[in-house]
């Protein structure tokens, strides 16, 4: 089937039974428990949850360590590849459905439920005094802790120009890893784990200033549990997302890929790119209107 | 046995060499879709029996009126650790583990197509388990709000509910890997010659099943992490009280609720589309009808989730669109029912287990799909919402839905699971008994819903009390039926009433009954050749092309 590698894979590859699926497991259950009980303040839960994070990690390491080894041992012909390519996809796509609950909240929370608050003459004596049905809500539920909202210009205006590029020296990367100028993939993929990182830094320094100086917080009512838990999870992709540039900028160092044979890259870049659209559907119906 | 069978089986002994590990380590590491398959289906027994046990709990203390066994608080963590572990624990996993079983046999495949994570899926199946069990005995209980989670009362309760978030998170990963892992393996590791539109039926039913809960999961996911965050870190997502709305829950919560009662009959309709026909002894009738019905229903399970929600105030455009998708659902389900009745008319019959299980869930579907036609109507929903007719509804889908479904798979698969063959006399002793108990206890809860009594209450008024001890009767012969279907499945491991042929059924022509029985550990390590798909698919009629 695959001739051009040099296989000859008349056989769909099918691992050898692995230890790491369980190891996953019980990585996930430490952190489930440890998490609820941290969270009700039962003493040890903490321990378990850190446990638990340590074991996952462990976890990653071995299971993609195998699947890069199974890669370089040429184990995957072109049907393999394919159900690579559909499983990304699919993957991609029940991120997609991740992230539309939390906008179906953001444009329930907007259009319906603070517009019904409103609506009916008195609400805002049960709810807090001065209460106005506005987005975002000029208070919080507490008078004494009134917030400034996000404004569109300065940093995520900035971070908005800083994904967008990384998107281009990513492709640019990719180019140079399908003509094979591997100089050319080295630096657009050094370049985006850069740009990806940046971003990083600046939303942290964001999340400071909002907490501490604009006193936006996760409890300042139905604006700043919608703004922290999108971009939240936003960054949180954002991490991951770079992280796994910065595994596919390392296997690139040591020579993996070429320009037929590269998914885990171009897994890697579609990630990239989904991480990426998210963003500005954030930078528009968050920041901006 | 063909002649192909033979030649698999002499590739299989030269595979036995490194057919993997053996003792524990053959299921904890278990890379096989045979072995994965089958810890999912006895993984799934026993939260049935777990679940179900729960529900004789609530059907002993409904018995009759007043308080007899259990604090009313105990009452409502029965029912909605009941509700849960049916649904996520029972029905689904029992879903996943059949098609991890049948659909590489079916589609000519190795095995699925990511053989690691579908281990992963299985094993955070026993972790959720167990945390859904600790809930019951961590301070303040299990979750008591029901199945669905509403705040404001999960806002409010106590840890097990942090405890039944995380186990619905492991939960909704395990789907989502197993559903991307169905999805792939029928797109992409089909045999030569077999097209999409000549699948089998349960293939067709299991990808649009696992494109639904890849779409639905993730949203649940992101419900019950911001009921966590509401719990704990001062978000009002669900409180009114800075800005939010717990209808949003609702909303969200059913945008994942209504496709999932979907992902729990879809699979079902497969399954049945698979035992008719080799029990008519005809080809399935309309088979492209039956697919474009699938995935009609399938579309329009988006569409409708506000119908469990016609009591909370929507506007009345909103209830409108709601009621009149929710209907429009009845044409390609009554496709369904159509081609399946079609199917059987003229058929050379004969009612083996599978059969009964398969007849039984045609006429049984059909009422629960009626009386939720009645539920769809929303002046007469308003009425009927949180009473038995709901309860009588929607366990006459799952459990003459889903549950016979899975009762008459198993039946149809064992001899190619375990190369023996059931015992026929006890099969058709669990059927009868499983038929006439089931209706027993669900028939009259029609009648107390109508009479208004409400769900989620461990006392009633005099006047409920006739229904409700035969419904409590009927609940336990049911229960107690099922050790029936235990002793058989594991009687017929042991050798049962013999072995059982490759094509134990003379009707069969999909591809799992080329193999010898039992299937062999591992199965079409090589496609079969086009010849012998073409053979099966000439059988089923599915040879023409379908322009």
């Amino acid at each position: 089937m695959n001739v051009e590698n040099g296989v000859h894979d008349a056989h769909y590859f099918v691992p050898a039974p692995s230890r790491w699926p369980i190891v996953g497991s019980l990585a996930l259950f430490l952190m489930a428990l440890g998490a609820a009980f941290w969270m009700n303040k039962v003493p040890g839960g903490n321990w378990a949850l850190l446990a638990g994070v340590i074991v996952l990690a462990w976890m990653l390491f071995g299971w993609f360590g195998d699947v890069i080894r199974e890669s370089q041992a040429h184990s995957y012909g072109l049907q393999v590849d394919h159900s690579f390519r559909w499983g990304m996809s699919w993957f991609i796509f029940s991120e997609v459905m991740f992230f539309a609950a939390f906008f179906g909240a953001l444009f329930y929370t907007r259009v319906i439920s603070v517009p019904e608050l409103g609506f009916f003459s008195g609400t805002h004596e049960l709810l807090w005094p001065g209460f106005s049905a506005d987005w975002p809500a000029a208070t919080a539920p507490k008078l004494d802790a009134p917030y400034r909202a996000m404004e569109a210009v300065g940093i995520p205006a900035t971070n908005t120009a800083i994904l967008l590029s990384s998107g281009i020296t990513l492709t640019w990367a990719h180019w140079g890893m399908v003509e094979n100028r591997r100089t050319q993939l080295k630096l657009g993929l050094a370049f985006t784990v850069l740009l990806g990182a940046i971003f990083l830094c600046l939303q942290a320094y964001e999340y400071h200033h909002a907490w501490e100086t604009m006193g936006l917080t996760l409890a300042s009512g139905a604006y700043g549990a919608t703004f922290y838990m999108l971009t939240g999870f936003h960054g949180m992709h954002v991490l991951v997302g770079t992280i796994m540039l910065a595994t596919m900028l390392v296997r690139v160092l040591r020579g993996h890929f070429n320009a037929e044979h590269h998914f885990g890259f171009e897994a890697a870049a579609w990630y990239w790119h989904f991480v990426d659209v998210v963003w500005l559907l954030l930078f528009v119906f968050v920041y901006w209107l | 046995m063909t002649a192909s069978t033979e030649t698999l089986h002499l590739q299989h002994a030269d595979h036995q060499a490194h057919s993997g590990a053996h003792g524990w380590r053959r299921w904890l590491y278990a890379t096989n879709h045979k072995d994965i398959g089958t810890l999912y289906l006895w993984f799934s027994f026993t939260m049935f029996l777990l679940g179900g046990t729960m529900a004789l709990g609530i059907r002993a203390e409904l018995f009759q009126p007043g308080l007899q066994f259990w604090h009313p608080e105990f009452f409502n963590q029965l029912t909605t650790l009941h509700g849960i572990i049916m649904v996520f624990g029972a029905i689904m996993p029992a879903f996943t583990g059949l098609a991890n079983w049948m659909l590489p046999l079916m589609l000519g495949a190795p095995d699925m197509a990511f053989a690691r994570m579908n281990n992963w899926s299985f094993w955070l199946l026993p972790p959720a388990a167990a945390l859904l069990v600790i809930s019951l005995f961590v301070p303040g209980g299990a979750p008591a709000g029901g199945w669905t989670l509403y705040p404001p009362l999960s806002i409010q309760a106590g840890m097990g509910m942090d405890l039944a978030i995380f186990a619905i998170h492991l939960l909704g990963l395990s789907s989502i890997m197993g559903s991307i892992n169905i999805v792939t393996t029928v797109l992409n590791m089909r045999a030569p010659g077999m097209t999409l539109l000549k699948m089998p039926m349960f293939a067709w039913t299991s990808l649009v099943t696992a494109y639904l809960l890849i779409a639905v999961a993730p949203v649940l996911a992101g419900a019950v992490t911001m009921l966590l965050t509401d719990r704990h870190f001062g978000t009002h997502f669900f409180k009114a009280a800075g800005g939010g709305d717990p209808v949003l829950f609702q909303h969200i919560f059913w945008f994942f609720g209504h496709p999932e009662v979907y992902i729990m009959a879809l699979p079902a309709f497969g399954i049945v589309s698979q035992i008719l026909p080799t029990f008519a002894r005809k080809p399935l009738f309309g088979y492209v009808s039956m697919v474009y019905a699938v995935c009609s229903i399938a579309i329009l399970s988006f569409m409708v989730w506000a119908h469990h929600m016609f009591a909370v105030g929507l506007p009345a455009t909103a209830q409108l669109f709601f009621m009149f998708m929710t209907m429009l659902i009845a044409v390609p389900t009554g496709v369904k029912v159509f081609n399946w009745i079609a199917t059987m008319w003229q058929g050379e019959m004969t009612f083996e287990t599978p059969m009964l299980f398969a007849i039984g869930f045609v006429c049984l579907f059909t009422v629960g799909g009626f009386s939720g036609l009645v539920l769809s109507i929303a002046p007469i929903d308003i009425q009927m919402t949180d009473t038995y007719y709901v309860v009588a509804h929607f366990h006459y889908v799952l459990v003459a839905g889903a549950l016979f479904s899975l009762f008459g798979a198993t039946y149809y698969w064992l001899p190619k699971w375990t190369g023996h063959m059931y015992n026929e006399k006890l099969g058709k002793l669990h059927f009868w008994w499983s038929m006439i108990w089931f209706n027993v206890t669900f028939f009259p809860m029609h009648f107390l819903g109508l009479a208004g009594m409400p769900r989620r209450i461990p006392d009633y008024p005099l006047q409920f009390t006739d229904f409700n001890s035969v419904a409590s009767v009927g609940a336990f012969c049911f229960g107690l039926g099922q050790l029936l279907f235990l002793y058989n499945v594991i009687n017929t491991i042991r050798g049962g009433a013999g072995r059982a042929p490759a094509r134990p059924w003379e009707g069969a022509h999909t591809l799992e009954w080329e193999v010898a029985s039992p299937a062999p550990h591992h199965t079409w390590e090589t496609p079969p050749d086009e010849a012998l798909v073409k053979k099966g698919l000439r059988a089923q009629l599915l040879d023409q092309d379908h322009e």
